[in-house]
């Protein structure tokens, strides 16, 4: 029904999609597999009309077509579910569903209507909910359940679910299944994104993997079986990245340096415990909305603590902001890093130097030749390329980005370092160097906190591995215990338990 | 007896409520303003003894005409997280450019709709830069701001007195009702208020400047013409500018370049007032009406008490730092609920 050859998409000199085909039928359904930034969400992109393809060639029902905009892609019958929810938050659930393609009656909205169509869609959902409260009331699960009932209340023909389970518990998995297969019956091609390889193979007929932008395969999934996935996914034997020999933290049990108790925040953290021993990585797991940047920010000094105590060195201290964490030396680097965390306009040395200065007060200045000798010996010590001092530090790739921002925090000398999925978005292997640095790190007697969404990571670097759900931390196990099935097993069952 | 009935209610009663929360919890700024009219007109009243008359209300929405006609064009540029700080001077120009032509003896007829044009031009001019040149709405509209003030000047220097019938009857014919009256510059407003409340509530253009609002990235991604919405909404504020324009000068007797001054922050003001979030997404045309009026009741209570009219000011800006705080703190409980 829909048929992509050849995709090819740019985002400046890198492809992010390279030639990549995909083939949805009616009535089946459909999945993408990659790790993240294998492409699985430009590819969405690309045959939704919210980014344009720089080359190949797109079909549906056996004719040419050319998406400039979502709106083109909806008039064909082409909707989309996005992973963070796309609905405006500030008018009505009836509102939400319909926006776009109102129903009207003498050229005025017919409220009436809306809210009984949307009543309808809602109940076919399972979702008995009040089509005329104001969406932003409704929690993040009823929230995506809006956004599907956006998308098949029109004449759908291909619907894209970009992870649309993440935020849903497991009745409303379930609920959601049974409207897939309904629409299935129903002829509607679908196109079911997920990482849970549970659910994929319970619902997709159809599997399309993609590594580095590139096309892998295509598979039917009853023919193809898990461990021929994920090998296709990675590529590669897990060993060939194996990065650091894990470098058991003396028997003795080393003094944490940060330890927390019972902290809570009131951005949904509650009784966590943790403790950050010197010269070792504590991984932090957890999905997404699971808690995991929460915890960071709470222990770190950026969201305030509403109960619990934080103990640097086994005396109580009141952290009063990032300020104050840095002064006790715990520094934090924020997941996301355009936003929070480099300055791009700002060149690699001023990017570099920035917190030290901060630090230091106004008055104090950092004589210049000294700021460029500083900068230059990180540079040459994280290995960032180009060294080029002067270089706007947006214009870098992503991994060395990533590591001017890590040079700013060391450039600190702090004593503990909470990264927030520093490895994302960047690619394999700057990825890998940014692995082993953090090991370093930690063998020179760092205490570190690593958080990514990456489980193989997190298990790989990690001495421990905290697991993290719903706000809490639900265990704490060496990582030489662990396995990424069982890890993934206990990130994703609901009560923690494999 | 009467303990046994209430029980029940009680629960009804915060049942509904909590319906009532969870589809209008946006109204309850604008409750609040409406709340806080009534306690004005009353309070005054009791005060004064002689206020609620109706000569005195009639002249509250006379003297306010203009001013409600910018605040529905200013609610849409709000509601979509924009601001628009032209509208002053736009007013000011259209209103000096008004009074020179007909004073060259062309006809209302022609006239009228031409200064209007020129607001919806300027207005353009601030959509372009903001929606194509990705220019802050805040700069954007200053540009209109000087540019407007600019061409008022280019007109004429000092204030022109307008003879033109056509234009001097919108204000001085005084439709009656008892001793209540109404000129046609007050239902020009009135019209302008209602047209807008509709547009904003019935059309699809009115619901996508909400979604503009509340979330530009999804209502983009819904196939929205979002482009096309937060042009248009300068467009609007523009056209109410240029109406402003012609009212002022019909209430005046004359056009005059000052004209207008620092009014862009009166109209901001009572639109706040009014319950429109300035982060955009939340806020009533209608609410942008009682912030209007309880602007201009402010004023007209300051000049019974024969007080300094510079009170107005200072009782405003304080009213504004409370509902900008009461706002805030009803977006973060709601942002913490989730």
């Amino acid at each position: 029904m829909l048929e992509l050859t050849g995709g090819t998409v740019y985002f400046g000199a890198d492809a992010a999609l390279d030639g990549v085909d995909l083939r949805l039928f009616p009535g089946e359904v459909h999945s993408i597999m990659g790790e993240n930034g294998a492409g699985k969400s430009t590819l969405i992109k690309a045959i939704t009309g919210a980014l344009p393809l720089s080359a190949g060639d797109l079909q549906l029902y056996g004719g040419r077509v050319r998406f400039g905009s979502p709106h083109d892609a909806q008039q064909h019958g082409i909707r989309a579910v996005y992973q963070e929810i796309d609905l405006v938050p500030n008018i009505s659930v009836a509102e939400n569903i319909a926006l776009g393609s109102e129903p009207r009656r003498y050229g005025m909205i017919d409220w009436k209507a809306m809210r009984s169509h949307a009543h309808e869609v809602l109940t076919d959902l399972g979702l008995d909910i009040d089509p005329a409260s104001i969406l932003g009331r409704h929690s993040l699960a009823v929230q995506q359940l809006v956004a599907i009932a956006r998308a098949i209340s029109t004449d759908v023909k291909v619907l894209v679910l970009d992870e649309p389970t993440s935020s849903l518990d497991l009745d409303e998995c379930a609920e959601l299944f049974r409207v897939i297969r309904d629409l299935k019956r129903r002829g509607v091609a679908i196109l079911f994104v997920s990482h849970f390889l549970d659910q994929v193979y319970e619902i997709c007929d159809r599997v399309t993997v993609l590594r580095d932008g590139k096309l892998v395969g295509e598979y039917l999934t009853r023919e193809f079986l898990r461990i021929d996935l994920v090998h296709a996914m990675l590529g590669r034997s897990a060993d060939s990245l194996r990065t650091r020999s894990r470098l058991h933290v003396a028997d003795g049990r080393k003094q944490p340096y940060l330890s927390a108790r019972s902290v809570s925040a009131r951005s949904g953290i509650t009784g966590a415990d943790v403790d950050l021993v010197e010269g070792e990585v504590l991984g932090v797991a957890g999905l997404l909305g699971s808690g995991r940047t929460e915890l960071a920010r709470a222990i770190s000094g950026i969201d305030k603590l509403d109960a619990g105590i934080i103990r640097i060195q086994g005396s109580d201290e009141n952290i009063a902001g990032p300020r104050s964490a840095i002064s006790l030396g715990i520094v934090y680097s924020s997941e996301d890093r355009r936003a929070e965390g480099i300055i791009s306009e700002l060149s690699v040395q001023e990017n570099i130097t920035l917190a030290l200065q901060a630090e230091r007060g106004v008055l104090r200045r950092i004589r210049p030749s000294r700021q460029r000798e500083l900068a230059l010996s990180w540079v040459d010590a994280l290995d960032i390329r180009p060294p080029d001092l002067d270089r706007p530090a947006g214009t870098l790739s992503g991994g060395n980005q990533q590591k001017v921002l890590l040079a700013r925090l060391l450039a600190l000398s702090p004593r503990a370092l909470v990264l927030d999925e520093p490895t994302r978005g960047i690619d394999v292997g700057a990825k890998v160097e940014v692995q082993n640095l953090i090991g370093e790190l930690a063998d020179n007697g760092l205490s570190v906190m690593f958080i990514s969404a990456e489980l193989e990571e997190v298990l790989r670097i990690g001495n421990r591995v905290a697991i993290v759900q719903g706000g809490r931390i639900v265990d704490t196990v060496p990582s030489d215990e662990l396995t990424v099935d069982s890890l993934t097993a206990m990130v994703a069952s609901p009560d923690g338990v494999a | 007896m009467s303990a046994r009935i209430a029980a029940p209610s009680r629960e009804v009663v915060a049942r509904r409520a909590r319906t009532f929360l969870d589809r209008h919890a946006a109204m309850v700024p604008t409750f609040a303003a409406l709340v806080i009219f009534v306690a004005l007109l009353i309070g005054a009243q009791i005060h004064f003894g002689n206020f609620l008359t109706p000569r005195n209300m009639s002249a509250l929405l006379l003297d306010n005409a203009y001013l409600l006609i910018l605040a529905v064009g200013m609610t849409f540029v709000i509601v979509t997280g924009g601001i628009d700080l032209s509208v002053g001077s736009v007013m000011a120009f259209t209103g000096i450019w008004c009074a020179h032509l007909l004073a060259e003896g062309h006809s209302a007829v022609l006239v009228v709709p031409l200064i209007i044009l020129g607001g919806a031009v300027i207005g353009l001019l601030i959509g372009v830069l903001v929606q194509y040149f990705d220019v802050q709405p805040f700069i954007a509209s200053l540009a209109g701001l000087f540019l407007a003030r600019g061409l008022a000047f280019v007109v004429s220097l000092d204030s022109i007195r307008v003879e033109n019938e056509g234009v001097l009857w919108l204000q001085t014919t005084r439709w009656r009702l008892g001793e209540w009256y109404i000129t046609p510059t007050g239902i020009l407003a009135l019209g302008v208020a209602a047209v807008g409340a509709f547009v904003m509530q019935f059309t699809r253009f009115g619901r996508t400047v909400y979604a503009v609002g509340g979330s530009e990235q999804s209502a983009r991604l819904m196939g929205l013409e979002v482009a096309r919405t937060k042009v248009l909404v300068y467009v609007i504020s523009g056209v109410c500018a240029g109406l402003a324009g012609l009212v002022l000068t019909a209430y005046s007797g004359a056009g005059y370049p000052r004209n207008g001054i620092g009014t862009e922050l009166d109209v901001i003001a009572a639109v706040v007032i009014g319950g429109t979030l300035l982060t955009g997404g939340t806020g009533y045309v209608l609410g942008s009406v009682v912030g209007v009026l309880v602007y201009g009741t402010i004023k007209t209570v300051i000049s019974f008490m024969g007080a300094e009219q510079s009170w107005t000011r200072i009782i405003i800006g304080l009213m504004l730092l409370a509902f900008i705080v009461v706002q805030r703190v009803i977006v973060v409980r709601s942002e913490r609920r989730r």
